[in-house]
């Protein structure tokens, strides 16, 4: 049975000895390659917006709902519950966090929006973990049941007020940002269009130009979620249920309990980052606005490969392509054209000089595709741009199948005294 | 063997018949919540909903949202999530419907030249995420979402009068709008016309018996969702079974768009509705995967939709009945849950029994 | 006012029982799993409970774990009353379970798994550096050799068991419940396992050992408990009794024997693998070089410890892992490359070990069952549709003939006992007039009754041409019923060993790469008549050499009836 969201018949986990902790250093390298190579591609295309302070500040922005989903996503499967119902969970946070905007004030909001995603998540629990509904059944009623939820307290609420009405709320107070001082230096390094000095200042003006409170308090969650789940006993049991259950309960741990808790954290994630949307990536609430959001941040879970590291990772890429649509990136689309026809070639001879030879072959051709169409246009239409991030996704997935490691008991139906 | 066959008649009925009550009661409590009267909305909504022009419209839904659960049940009964049927209807129709306008075809040949199209272009959309999970491995449930996305960013691109869409009036973008021998016709019930693909949707649901129920392909794909391991080992090769099962699954997906497409619109606007893959699943979650099931959870969820336009009317958010609808679809998800642990014990109960009573006869006769 | 202290220890006088149980009676569904079970186990004891497979053993350790409640009795630990409603009662309580199924997260380190639930540290704090030195204190003071940063995945069976014995030392237990512990070892692992048993003992611990290996419990145990059909039938002290009178007293009367007399091998070579090598995905052989050939008739035996290649051997001649090189012949059809349907269609029949997992769809009927795996052939289809009124028909056929205990075949596979599934799994693939059989653990996990059913089902299909590749971790069951015996280990054939002659023993050696001695046979085989002490002596192994294809220690066929020509039928 397709218990989880990898097949382990088709794809069988990575075995322990082939999995290479990526250290610091190796990590840091990445990034100053990536960083490298990106500069290059925008000196050779000239479309400056891909590493402006602009761009990545809006990339920030978006890659916290789908972190925060994503984290939801890994709460919950280390705990062993598969949770499709993040994008339902997401939804409710949309819709409760502009209300508790909106009535209330910003940070109510939250608090609200966290709340509404608990509800959603105590939902999927009851279903999975006392009824023992298959999990990705139960997640996709949740998501029928989030949409058609928020759809009726639309009507209730937004109807009478200004500017709502049965899809979308008034508009939002903010919350407030904060800018590091030094940002108008990095601003003037930016404009000047030095290779790889002038895109570090754009990433690194993103990242402290008008950064909302907010996201300060999601990027710490990735922290928290590591030191919570490896460094405590708490963690420790939560963890144990994911990868045998029956262990665990033999132990003493409250496998129930846990599960319980995993998944309505699970929720209150998806529901923070559904709030986050509505008033900092938005200020508004609209149906249909989540697009698919809570489920690239499952994508970036899997990416992450189950660890809060990797998931930021994962969910900072993913924010990265969601964040051209925002600002009609067709050229910064096509620019990157080139960037993945790059990249792709490098992980094609990569499979090849690992004698992968039908993977290298295949994302050789791929890479020559990518690279003819980058020659032949100008820009990307924006349609195109619109699914970026999803057609981001789908990649990133067919390429990391390899090194794969879910928990070992994650989406199966668990009951007490065996399996 | 009569009493097995009463018992689980009662068994099978009796998750859908829990659910709708409970869907029921939960509905009427959020509407005694939100300032509502209960028994007035289902009554308005029940006068409403039997009324001739309803009926003909809620079979008009019906045929729709029937198929489109049918695609799903396919993918449900291998354990393959294709959430991606709304993609795939919507991308198949749109191509069909370019096709239909563009070629100049005698009238019937054109109909069954659409249909191919569009059965074609369904499976070979569902067929990206069959190929991505074979060999890579990737859930099929995020693949088929991430393609919704791209299908319909694919179609908003095509569409636009430049390319492959027309400009019709001053406003309206869509396709090439079908000749009129190719609109197929209705069949006249009372005052009005269904829809005349309904016997297509039929013959579908027939065909889906015959083949999950009947052949040696069904057999293989109900045990490779019962148990993979145990379909791996009599000789199932699952790889190829999943790539059939989800080409199925999109072809029929692909048909789903076309009682309105043959039937209405005659061409595929901007305004072709959406959303009709996720009530697919949602009904075939209700009529478990059953032909007969999938029938009535079509006509319920389409009664419901149909009657709540008459809510308006009497001040009530029709927006009710969504949450009716998310709310039996929970409920019948934990309560065939529960039917089927019942079930099981019971049965576990009385095979020991009866190998009890066989025991005691045996001891009679051994020294 | 004067507060008796509460002791941790049990008191040290010898009266005192460290458990008493008293009318134990546990009902499920469908079976009474205890009925008024009574046992007192003395403390700083070794205390077995023997019992055949479903016996009730497992769940009256539940029950004393605390993962079950008892619908009627009483339980008594250090003569207090206690009553457990989860492990962590009885964990508090001081008994400590070691399962037979290992509990343990394999992608979890040892540390973790060990002190899961009762961890080191403060304000919720996992002290992990604690947690090791108490690990490694224990390791020691036992001899387990227990490295607490290891990943549990990459650590063998011996070491797993250790792992699980340090888990409940950990937590302070005195009482410990080993269930089944020897099932996976080897007899000089057991060896090593007794010693540490009697290490416990002599600190006061008290063991309770959950065990159907007579010969075993007789060595080490100090008082024995025997159940049969959920209830006490007996409680022995080892030197008052026999293995035979234990095996008596556990069945409760004339135990079946797997033995096979006559030799009904043919001349007609059924299969021949040559050269055949299976590599694991990191590269590894996990089957290398493996050439052995089956005769019409012929009963092959594979010998090994779990973990040796034997299910990798079973899953590459039946097409479910590929094969890194090699053949593999069917009579005249090379079937190398076909996949598994085809091979099944060739005629192989498989029972499998693990017959939950790939053996039945346990939510379907029986009669959806008897198509599985045949879902190409008649009576089960028709050109490309189910013919549901024969594979029904046939159905009801293979219940009558193989004595499948159900009232009827709409039943859920999953509602029949784990005897009664086997037994249709071994008449359905009968059904398919096979020619060869794959069996794997044929009656692993499967009550006495059923167990003799199918020895008798392999033996007739056995005398009519069929041949067999027998893989066992019974080691009388694959005594019994081979023609020839090989031993695996590593991934290769190491020896050949003749079953009229090989005691456990010396095949015991074999399977842990001592190499088979020419010697005297061995002890009285407690499930039957002892084997003769041949004069002919064994083949001696040639370790790491490979036994001839199909040739070794058949003897003289004593057969009844005229060796078959090659080509000819069966009656």
């Amino acid at each position: 049975m397709t218990a989880g969201l990898v097949d382990q018949t088709i794809t069988p986990p990575a075995p322990a000895r082939r999995r290479r902790r990526l250290t610091l250093p190796v990590v840091l390298l990445g990034i100053a390659a990536l960083l490298v190579l990106v500069s290059l591609v925008r000196m050779v295309t000239g479309a400056d917006d891909i590493t402006s302070s602009g761009t990545i500040g809006a990339a920030l922005r978006l890659a916290v709902p789908i972190g925060l989903a994503g984290l939801g996503g890994l709460w919950s499967e280390r705990a062993g519950v598969v949770n499709i119902g993040l994008e339902g969970q997401l939804i409710l946070g949309t819709w409760f966090g502009a209300w508790g905007a909106f009535e209330y004030g910003a940070w109510w909001g939250a608090l609200a929006g966290i709340v509404g995603g608990a509800l959603g998540g105590l939902i999927h629990a009851v279903a999975t973990v006392t009824f023992g509904v298959d999990h990705i059944v139960s997640g996709v009623a949740v998501n029928i049941l989030g949409a058609g939820a928020t759809r009726f307290l639309s009507a209730l609420v937004f109807v009478d007020t200004p500017g709502g009405g049965v899809t979308q709320s008034p508009t939002l107070p903010p919350i407030d940002t904060f800018t590091l001082p030094g940002s108008g230096a990095l601003r003037t390094l930016e404009g000047k269009g030095w290779f790889l000095v002038s895109d570090l200042a754009g990433v690194l003006g993103g990242l402290v130009t008008q950064v909302s409170l907010l996201t300060v308090v999601a990027i710490a969650l990735v922290p928290i979620s590591y030191v919570l789940l490896w460094r405590t006993k708490f963690g420790l049991r939560l963890r144990a249920c994911g990868e045998a259950p029956s262990a665990a309960e033999s132990l003493g741990v409250n496998v129930y309990r846990m599960k319980y808790l995993a998944v309505i954290v699970s929720g209150g994630f998806a529901g923070l980052g559904g709030a986050f949307l509505a008033e900092v990536a938005t200020s508004i609430y609209r149906e249909g606005q989540t697009n698919g959001r809570g489920y690239i941040g499952l994508a970036a879970m899997i990416f992450g490969n189950w660890r809060p590291g990797g998931l930021a990772a994962g969910a900072g890429i993913f924010g990265y392509t969601d964040s051209l649509q925002l600002r009609s990136g067709g050229e910064s689309v096509h620019a990157l054209l080139l960037l993945l026809a790059v990249v792709l070639a490098g992980i094609g001879v990569w499979s090849l000089v690992r004698r992968r030879r039908l993977i290298g072959i295949s994302t050789l051709g791929v890479a020559a595709l990518v690279l003819v169409w980058f020659l032949l246009t100008d820009t990307v239409p924006d349609e195109f741009v619109g699914f970026a991030p999803h057609l981001t996704t789908l990649l990133v997935l067919s390429l990391a199948a390899q090194r794969l490691r879910p928990p070992a008991a994650d989406g199966r139906p668990y009951r007490r005294g065996g399996d | 063997m009569k009493r097995v066959d009463w018992q689980r008649t009662v068994l099978v009925l009796a998750a859908p018949t829990l659910a709708v009550v409970v869907a029921v009661l939960l509905s009427s409590i959020v509407l005694v919540v939100s300032g509502n009267s209960p028994l007035r909305t289902f009554e308005s909504m029940l006068d409403f909903g039997i009324d001739p022009d309803s009926v003909i419209q809620i079979l008009n839904k019906s045929t729709t949202y029937y198929l489109s659960a049918l695609a799903v049940a396919i993918g449900f009964r291998m354990n393959l999530f294709n959430i991606g049927v709304d993609g795939q209807y919507r991308i198949a129709a749109f191509f069909a419907a370019v096709v239909g306008g563009w070629l100049a075809l005698p009238g019937p040949l054109l109909i069954v030249v659409v249909i191919l199209v569009a059965v074609a272009v369904g499976a070979f959309w569902a067929g990206i995420a069959a190929v991505l999970k074979v060999t890579r491995g990737v859930s099929e449930v995020i693949s088929t979402i991430m393609l919704n996305v791209i299908g319909a960013g694919i179609v908003a691109y095509l569409i636009d009068p430049s390319r492959l869409g027309v400009l019709i009036g001053s406003q309206q973008v869509s396709t090439e709008p079908m000749p009129e021998s190719a609109y197929l016709p209705g069949i006249p019930l009372g005052e009005g016309e269904v829809f005349g693909f309904i016997l297509i949707a039929l013959a579908c649901g027939i065909g889906y018996w015959l083949l999950l129920g009947r052949t040696r392909f069904g057999f293989d794909l109900k045990a490779t969702g019962l148990s993979e391991t145990a379909a791996v080992a009599s000789g199932v090769d699952v790889k190829r079974m999943i790539l059939r099962a989800m080409l199925l699954s999109g072809g029929v997906a692909g048909l789903v768009g076309l009682p309105l497409l043959l039937g209405e619109s005659h061409s595929y606007g901007q305004d072709f509705p959406a959303g009709f893959g996720f009530a697919g699943i949602a009904i075939a979650l209700l009529g478990r995967n059953h032909p007969v099931g999938i029938a009535i959870g079509a006509l319920l969820w389409s009664f419901l939709e149909q009657s709540s336009q008459i809510l308006d009317l009497e001040g009530v958010p029709k927006e009710i009945v969504t949450i009716m609808q998310g709310i039996t679809v929970l409920s019948v998800v934990i309560a065939y849950e529960l039917v089927r642990r019942f079930s099981l014990a019971q049965q576990q109960r009385r095979v020991g029994a009866e190998l009890r009573a066989a025991a005691r006869s045996d001891e009679g006769a051994v020294p | 006012m004067a507060s008796a202290p509460t002791a941790e220890q049990p008191a040290a006088s010898v009266g005192a029982p460290a458990v008493e149980l008293r009318g134990i009676t546990k009902r499920f569904p469908g079976v009474v799993a205890n009925s008024d079970v009574d046992i007192v186990v003395r403390a700083g004891t070794v205390h077995a409970i023997v019992g055949e497979n479903g016996a009730g053993k497992s769940t009256l350790m539940k029950i004393l774990y605390g993962m079950q409640k008892p619908d009627e009795g009483s339980i008594a630990v250090n003569g207090r009353p206690a009553a457990f409603s989860s492990p962590a009662d009885a964990i508090a309580a001081g008994i400590g379970m070691v399962h037979q199924h290992f509990m343990l997260a394999d992608n979890l380190t040892v540390l973790e798994n060990v002190v899961l639930g009762a961890e080191p540290g403060t304000l919720g704090r996992l002290d992990a550096r604690a947690a090791g030195r108490r690990i490694r204190e224990i390791s020691d003071a036992y001899g387990l050799g227990v490295q607490p940063d290891r990943l549990v995945e990459e650590l063998g069976v011996g070491d797993r068991q250790r792992i699980e014995i340090l888990k409940v030392l950990y937590r302070g237990a005195r009482i410990l419940i080993l269930d089944e512990p020897t099932a996976v070892l080897v007899p000089q692992e057991v060896d090593e396992l007794f010693a540490n048993l009697r290490e416990l003992k002599a600190e006061g611990i008290t063991v309770l050992f959950i065990s159907h290996k007579l010969d075993e419990v007789l060595a080490v145990a100090d008082e024995i408990t025997v159940i049969r059909r959920g209830t006490t039938v007996a409680t022995v002290r080892p030197d008052e009794v026999t293995a035979r009178r234990l095996a008596e007293l556990m069945v409760g009367g004339e135990l079946p024997s797997p033995e096979t007399r006559e030799s009904t091998v043919r001349e007609r070579v059924v299969l021949t693998v040559e050269a055949l090598t299976v590599r694991s995905p990191d590269g590894r052989a996990v089957l290398d070089d493996v050439t052995l050939g089956i005769r019409a008739g012929e009963v092959l035996g594979i010998a090994g410890v779990e973990g040796n290649g034997q299910a990798e051997l079973v899953e590459a001649i039946m097409g479910l892992r590929p094969a890194a090189a090699g053949r593999i012949v069917l009579a005249d059809r090379d079937l190398t490359a076909l996949d598994t349907r085809e091979r099944r269609e060739a005629g192989i029949g498989f029972i499998p070990e693990d017959r939950q997992r790939q053996g039945l769809l346990l939510e379907a009927s029986l009669w959806e069952n008897r198509i599985l795996g045949h879902q190409t052939r008649p009576p089960n289809v028709s050109g490309p549709w189910i013919n549901r009124d024969g594979a029904r028909a046939d159905t009801e056929r293979i219940v009558r003939e193989y004595d499948v205990r159900t009232p009827s075949i709409d039943v859920l596979a999953s509602a029949l006992s784990g005897g009664n599934q086997q037994k249709l799994i071994v008449g359905r693939e009968m059904s398919g007039d096979p020619v060869l059989l794959l069996a794997a653990h044929p009656t692993r996990g499967v009550d006495v009754g059923a167990q003799a059913a199918i020895w008798d089902a392999l033996r007739t299909a056995r005398a009519e041409g069929l041949a067999v590749l027998l893989i066992s971790a019974d080691l009388d069951e694959l005594i019994g019923l081979s023609d020839t015996i090989q031993v695996i280990l590593r991934g290769r054939l190491v020896a050949d060993a003749d079953p009229r002659s090989v005691t456990p023993e010396e095949l015991g050696s074999a399977m842990t790469g001592a190499g088979l001695a020419a010697g005297p046979a061995g002890r009285a085989n407690p499930a039957g008549p002892a084997n003769p002490a041949g004069p002919e002596a064994p083949d001696p192994a040639a370790p790491g050499g490979r036994g001839p294809t199909g040739t070794t220690g058949t003897g003289p066929p004593t057969s009844d009836r005229t060796a078959a020509r090659p080509g000819e039928g069966e009656a």
